[in-house]
């Protein structure tokens, strides 16, 4: 306890945040062990931790750096379904599944950083608004592309077609991706256990990377681009450094949600899983990482509890609200000032953090 | 991007019309500006500014609101892009070079509106200025190799040296945003001072500080000047400041220079007195 009081405040959140998330895996596997989680909540467990390195890798680009994204889930169908035709491409190569997940994460970030530098040149260009309304086109046009895509493999490798299933296949070859029908009997490979690794490492990443030289100039474009030019800080690399990481890691997490399901369409990645993702963010606190890992175990899980079922088809509204009065609580002053009177009691009664 | 040949062919040593203090008279000065000039649609903002500044000189730029001084901070750092004219940073020509560029080129500056990164540490502040003189890229950094450690350490060393200037190393862990007004304005100083300038350009530092703060911001620019052998640039509307430190002055209005000279000069210029000084009995 001595060791934790003697750390910056910085490092202390963070060493609480890896402890929580390894704590609640600790408690989690433990009980799906035990059989002591219902078939649902089974189910959930790698989607959870899906849509958990979605949320921390959206708080790097609209946390950290400071720019609204609403194209986000199109780095994760990228991820997913580039992740997806991997692991089924490699099948027959590499039969241990660890690996071949491991690879096809690996994959779907690699091709997921592609997308999103080709994206960052013409979209890091524009600030605010712009910026928010571009990515969320360009979200619907990674949709689009991936729905006019026919992958298949045969003996000499993939082969590729757009807009119309012409992919000829030798004999023994077969379909991966069908278009609009997306990816049908994936093989699911996906562990619990992968998971907790990918946010551990997503972790390491971006706590890293923010404490280190690169992270800083990041966070001195959000705070004050003009001031960060006038220090001889290049806007556009490290805007494109957050951008593109953001987009890697949305990648992996696209690989490790596809891999658990039985088929995916792109048709899922769609604006609502955009949003979706960015409630998580807003709700646990921009720039927040142990607040995106709540916020979106929680608003993925309640949803499918049985209690909440009947909610279920009102999600988007309740969320919505929820967004809009998350906004207005977090401008206002009167309840800001509110807040940080609770925050300087409770501190104070600790023993005092205050300089 | 090469300059255009125009521009290049002027490049003849003029001699310049203020005085460069007699230590150095006989280097090449750090800022030549020959006929500057900028307009934003048809006003002409600053017309024919031209200016040179000494290796460890301490120069003002003075002038009332609206004459085009802060403009002229922004032309220096490629904020706007000149219409007309040249910027030579130690002899070499500005033409072309982006605010970046022209910082590492070796000039740093403050704001007239305090910008500072208010949710990073004071330290962070700092470390920022140091930024292109920190020698780990983005995977050192994620992999914390040994690059990391070594140079962090370093960082953190040479910012609290700087930060010992105006003995702020006390409030190295408090947040920038929070510094009281006047420590933020020390604080922009230092985190120029992090680039290793061989120009400093302040845009009024001692707007809103008291007459015992600006004493001692006085001493503490001819201490920075002194111990990094730099040639500052300010624009100040306390005239005690500019009187007292400046070895020479230059006086715009509506974008011209009406005035330059030594602080002598300047006071009893006829046109400065007008136009901005004004007189002890003036008649309204």
């Amino acid at each position: 306890m001595k060791r934790l009081n003697a750390m910056s405040r910085t490092s202390r959140v963070n060493f609480l945040t890896y402890a929580l998330v390894i704590a609640a895996f600790v408690v989690l596997q433990a009980l799906s062990m035990g059989g002591g989680l219902s078939a649902t909540l089974q189910g959930q467990l790698v989607p959870v931790c899906a849509y958990v390195v979605m949320a921390l890798s959206l708080n790097l680009t609209v946390g950290v750096l400071g720019e609204l994204s609403l194209g986000h889930a199109g780095f994760m169908s990228v991820g997913a379904f580039s992740g997806a035709v991997a692991a089924s491409a490699l099948q027959g190569v590499i039969p241990a599944s660890g690996v071949r997940l491991a690879l096809a994460m690996l994959i779907g970030a690699v091709f997921a950083g592609i997308v999103g530098t080709l994206i960052s040149v013409p979209v890091l260009r524009l600030n605010g608004d712009y910026l928010a309304i571009v990515t969320l086109a360009f979200g619907q046009i990674i949709k689009s592309i991936i729905e006019n895509l026919y992958v298949g493999v045969d003996g000499s490798g993939l082969h590729f077609s757009f807009l119309k299933p012409t992919v000829t296949l030798e004999q023994g070859g077969r379909m991966i991706l069908n278009g609009p029908m997306g990816i049908p009997n994936i093989e699911k490979i996906s562990t619990f256990l992968a998971g907790f690794l990918l946010i551990l490492i997503t972790l390491v990443i971006i706590f890293n990377l923010v404490n280190s030289r690169s992270g800083r100039a990041i966070m001195a474009l959000r705070d004050n681009r003009i001031a960060a030019e006038s220090v001889g800080i290049n806007v556009t690399k490290y805007k494109m450094m957050a951008f593109v990481t953001s987009a890697a890691l949305a990648g992996a997490a696209g690989a490790l949600f596809s891999l658990g399901q039985n088929t995916i369409v792109a048709a899922k990645f769609d604006f609502n899983t955009s949003i979706l993702i960015l409630v998580y963010v807003v709700l646990g606190g921009q720039g927040n990482m142990w607040g995106s890992i709540v916020a979106a175990s929680f608003l993925t899980i309640l949803p499918e509890s049985d209690a909440m079922r009947g909610l279920r088809d009102y999600r988007m509204l309740v969320y919505a609200i929820v967004l809009i009065l998350v906004m207005l609580a977090t401008n206002s002053p009167a309840i800001k000032g509110l807040f940080g009177q609770i925050l300087d009691r409770t501190r104070s009664k600790k023993g005092g953090n205050t300089p | 991007m090469t300059a255009p040949k125009k521009n290049a062919t002027k490049l003849v040593p003029v001699p310049t019309t203020n005085r460069i203090p007699e230590r150095d008279v006989d280097k090449a000065p750090i800022l030549e500006c020959r006929h500057l000039g900028i307009d934003f649609g048809g006003l002409t903002a600053v017309n024919e500014f031209d200016m040179a500044i000494g290796r460890t000189e301490i120069a003002g730029l003075i002038g009332p609101n609206g004459a085009g001084k802060t403009t002229v901070f922004n032309l220096l750092t490629k904020v706007y892009q000149p219409t007309r004219g040249t910027i030579l940073l130690d002899g070499k020509d500005t033409h072309g070079m982006n605010t970046v560029q022209v910082n590492r080129a070796g000039i740093a500056r403050t704001f007239q509106n305090i910008r500072l990164f208010d949710n990073l540490s004071v330290e962070d502040n700092v470390k920022l200025g140091l930024h292109n003189h920190i020698g780990y890229g983005m995977f050192s950094g994620i992999l914390r190799l040994p690059a990391y450690w070594k140079e962090e350490r370093v960082a953190h060393e040479r910012a609290l040296e700087l930060l010992s200037i105006f003995d702020m190393q006390d409030m190295a862990n408090a947040k920038a945003g929070s510094l009281p007004y006047g420590a933020q304005r020390r604080l922009e100083i230092v985190r120029a001072l992090g680039t290793n300038p061989s120009l400093l350009l302040l845009d009024e530092p001692a707007a809103g500080m008291n007459p015992s703060e600006t004493a001692e911001l006085m001493e503490n620019i001819v201490k920075i000047r002194d111990t990094f052998q730099i040639a500052v640039l300010l624009i100040e509307h306390d005239m005690s400041l500019v009187m007292g430190i400046c070895e020479g002055i230059c006086v715009l209005n509506f974008g011209e220079i009406i005035a330059k000279g030594t602080p002598e000069d300047i006071q009893n210029n006829p046109e400065v007195i007008r136009a901005y000084l004004g007189t002890k009995n003036e008649e309204g």
